[in-house]
């Protein structure tokens, strides 16, 4: 059921969207951040806090930046440390939360003899975790598949708990992904906290054990379903690479991951946003972990018909972001929402049209599809018809994950039985509706086909112009739904830093990650 | 049909039928001791007549439930107290012209999402030209001045604009209610302002689907507005507290 688009226009599209980050691409490149340096703390194994309960990765950078030594990265001073004292990384880590290892004043060794421990540890560090993300996928391939698309629910009882019981309950009943909802403004923390959250507002932290917890429940849900059950959490925010890590080491199957919501509906700072989004995104990537983008977001806060061309902008930018980070195209889930107000005369045929031109221009993407959540109000009812035909327009147009939506949206977090009818529903159109799109065609020349060239015209002019202006203007200018942000300005920003000449993160270094995936011994 | 006055009972498809429809689920797995256990909690509501429609199994030892009964209840239409008064709606036009000639100022509305909360939806479909169900947003009257914080706005930031800002009105968005955290931020916020001694200088006005208008009466604010209002609705409310505080 394919549009009829200009394929040379759509090359266009891809071209600008690669010269706007390359720009971006060459701004960040010498820097680093806080947050980058503590995920790399936490992939060789640092972990836990100090007695005040600040993580130890927190302490180690808080206290080489107090003592202006932050340019030269984390790892340069963790080996240093291990070379002088001859202790583990966590060890060293642990004393300096405690306050009682000072590691600016500790004997300097030399440069080559640290690099040389450095790659080795992140070599051994890359080749256990990848013999552990290989152990998964064979887990995921030994058991047999699902139809697409994946159905994606999400629970947020504040309990992890309550979280896993209902999380259980929806895997038993067709789930095939189960995002946790994080709490209410973790993206704001230049932190991750500690522990399992039992009372979190609208949603639990973003942790490693809450992360541990949930993936035990899920594997053995995957047993027991006899249908391997993705783990979904969320890295945008302050702590986007450190998260990034935490999924790593925990083996989550996608991550919520977008280079640009953080700075327009958060108000973090660009250039920060930007090298935490290249780090994160070139980890999942190594890991082949599938990352979703969050243009839904976007979507809520404009008109969704008249401004609908800055979706496919974003995706365009955020695709070519993630490609420069490393990722591959299979494992860049762009996001995307039918979002149409249900007043519009043929609103369907748009959300048709709509779904149907970005599995087009983003053929391997396996695209995040999010259900109507705007004109919703409390009527149940009406609620659960719409999420019908957003179901049927995810089928029909052969979506790659998507995210059911909830009769009760917009009065309260999901009821166990709200999300088993939202299951029921996604599962009986998946099953009566799947050949629509091999047997029904668009009229070459119906309002559908013209729709879609009047939204990819607009989409490569807004390109176009935000490739002249240069993305960081652009966010300066308002280009994306109104919102306007300064290069300088939002939170974060004094977390970013240009790295000095001792610095070294060795997980970069194609050589150390060749080695690992060879499973050499360092 | 004549709307009975006094005495109302629920209307299923015959006058005083008094029929209920009735929905929950149980952490039970599904058996026919789990069906019980469900028609006895309609019993204990005070249904007769109950009909178990439908019993479904949710997985992981949950079960769902729906039922269908009767209600004696009987409600005199009367002796009902309403706290919201219904208020007659102004149009875009009226409005305008009433900031314009009997106030005769342009009025700053400050709006903002507080404390951790970072859902603006609400806030937008007010203030936002756009606007919100076939309505223009706030920003579209040329009588108002909009200033919109947007999200996660510390209420320390919203007293600080009322010191920098001729501000006539403070509109509140509180979407997360877990917890009660909106009612902690937006006493804080009301009691700021009366500690400022600003507090009587502006309106003060809360607004998000699960905000309790008695409740935001009851910490110090003018009004509340719940689920589904429109600019309008807000606009209207404004005008009319203004001109009042002026006779």
């Amino acid at each position: 059921m394919r549009l009829p688009i200009s394929t040379e226009k759509v090359r266009h599209c891809r071209q600008l969207a690669a010269s706007i980050a390359q720009e971006v691409e060459a701004e960040i490149s010498p820097l680093s951040t806080v947050s980058v340096e503590r995920s790399l703390l936490r992939l060789v194994g640092i972990e836990g806090a100090n007695q005040e309960n600040v993580p130890l990765v927190n302490c180690f950078i808080d206290h080489i930046a107090r003592q202006r030594a932050l340019e030269d990265g984390a790892l340069y001073w963790l080996g240093n440390a291990i070379l002088a004292t001859g202790e583990s990384p966590q060890s060293i880590g642990e004393r300096v939360g405690a306050g009682s290892l000072d590691l600016v004043r500790l004997p300097r060794q030399p440069r080559p003899a640290i690099e040389k421990l450095c790659r080795g540890i992140v070599q051994d560090t890359l080749a256990t975790l990848l013999g552990k993300r290989q152990q998964r996928r064979k887990m995921e391939e030994n058991l047999p598949r699902t139809p697409p698309p994946w159905l994606y629910v999400i629970v947020a009882t504040g309990n992890i708990y309550d979280d896993i019981e209902q999380a259980k309950a929806a895997a038993e009943k067709g789930a095939d992904a189960v995002a946790v909802i994080r709490s209410t403004a973790q993206s704001l923390l230049d932190y991750v906290p500690e522990g399992i959250t039992t009372e979190g507002f609208g949603g639990t932290f973003a942790t490693g054990a809450n992360y541990r917890l949930m993936r035990g429940a899920l594997d053995e849900a995957s047993r027991q379903s006899n249908r391997y059950v993705r783990q979904v959490n969320y890295c945008s925010g302050l702590c986007m690479a450190e998260i990034a890590a935490l999924g790593v080491l925990e083996g989550l199957d996608i991550l919520v991951n977008d280079a640009l919501y953080g700075i327009l509906f958060r108000d973090l700072n660009m250039i920060r946003t930007m090298v935490d989004q290249h780090f994160s995104r070139y980890l999942l990537g190594l890991f082949d972990t599938i990352i979703v983008t969050g243009e839904d977001n976007l979507i809520k806060t404009i008109d969704a018909f008249e401004e609908y061309p800055i979706v496919l902008v974003s995706q365009f930018i955020n695709e070519q972001l993630a490609k420069n980070a490393g990722m591959r195209e299979e494992r860049i889930g762009l996001g995307h929402a039918a979002e149409l107000d249900p007043a519009l005369e043929d609103s369907f045929l748009w959300e048709l049209v709509q779904a149907q031109l970005v599995r087009q221009l983003f053929p391997r993407s396996p695209v995040k599809f999010m259900p109507p959540t705007r004109y919703k109000s409390g009527n149940i009812f009406f609620a659960h018809v719409l999420d019908t035909l957003f179901n049927l327009v995810s089928v029909w147009t052969e979506q790659a994950i998507v995210l059911l939506g909830m009769p009760t949206e917009a009065i309260h977090t999901p009821y166990v039985q709200d999300r088993y009818l939202s299951l029921e529903s996604a599962l009986h159109v998946r099953r009566a509706a799947g050949a629509l799109g091999r047997e029904l065609r668009f009229q070459p020349n119906g309002q559908g086909a013209a729709r879609a060239r009047q939204l990819l015209a607009k989409t490569e002019e807004s390109l176009t112009r935000i490739a002249e202006e240069g993305l960081w203007n652009s966010l300066s200018s308002g280009a994306f739904s109104a919102i306007r942000r300064t290069r300088h300005g939002g939170r974060g920003y004094d977390g970013v830093f240009r790295k000095g000449q001792f610095y070294l993160n060795p997980f970069l270094d194609r050589e150390v990650v060749r080695r690992a995936r060879r499973g050499e011994e360092a | 049909m004549t709307e009975p006055q006094s005495s109302i009972r629920p209307y299923g498809d015959r006058l005083n039928d008094g029929a209920v429809q009735l929905s929950f689920s149980l952490p039970m797995s599904l058996s026919a001791r789990s069906r019980e256990a469900a028609k006895s909690i309609a019993g204990r509501l005070g249904l007769d007549r109950i009909r178990l429609i439908s019993a479904l199994d949710l997985g992981n030892g949950f079960s769902y439930y729906i039922l269908y009964g009767t209600t004696a209840v009987e409600i005199d239409g009367q002796a009902i107290h309403l706290t919201d008064v219904e208020r007659p709606l102004l149009d875009f036009w009226r409005i305008n012209h009433l900031l314009e000639f009997e106030l005769k100022k342009r009025v700053t509305v400050v709006g903002a999402t507080i404390g951790t909360d970072a859902h603006t939806v609400g806030l937008d479909a007010i203030l936002n030209a756009k606007g919100f169900g076939g309505e223009s947003g706030l920003e579209r009257y040329p009588q108002f001045r909009v200033v919109n914080l947007g999200a996660q706005v510390p209420p320390e930031e919203v007293l600080e604009i009322t010191r920098e800002e001729p501000v006539d009105v403070l509109l509140i968005s509180q979407v997360v209610t877990q917890r009660n955290a909106h009612l902690e931020n937006l006493t804080l916020l009301a009691e700021m302002l009366e500690a400022e001694g600003t507090r009587q200088d502006l309106l003060l006005i809360c607004g998000g689907p699960y905000i309790d208008s008695q409740v935001a009466l009851e910490v110090g604010f003018d009004a509340a507005f719940g689920p589904g209002t429109t600019p309008l609705a807000v606009a209207s409310l404004i005008v009319e507290e203004l001109l009042r505080k002026t006779r």
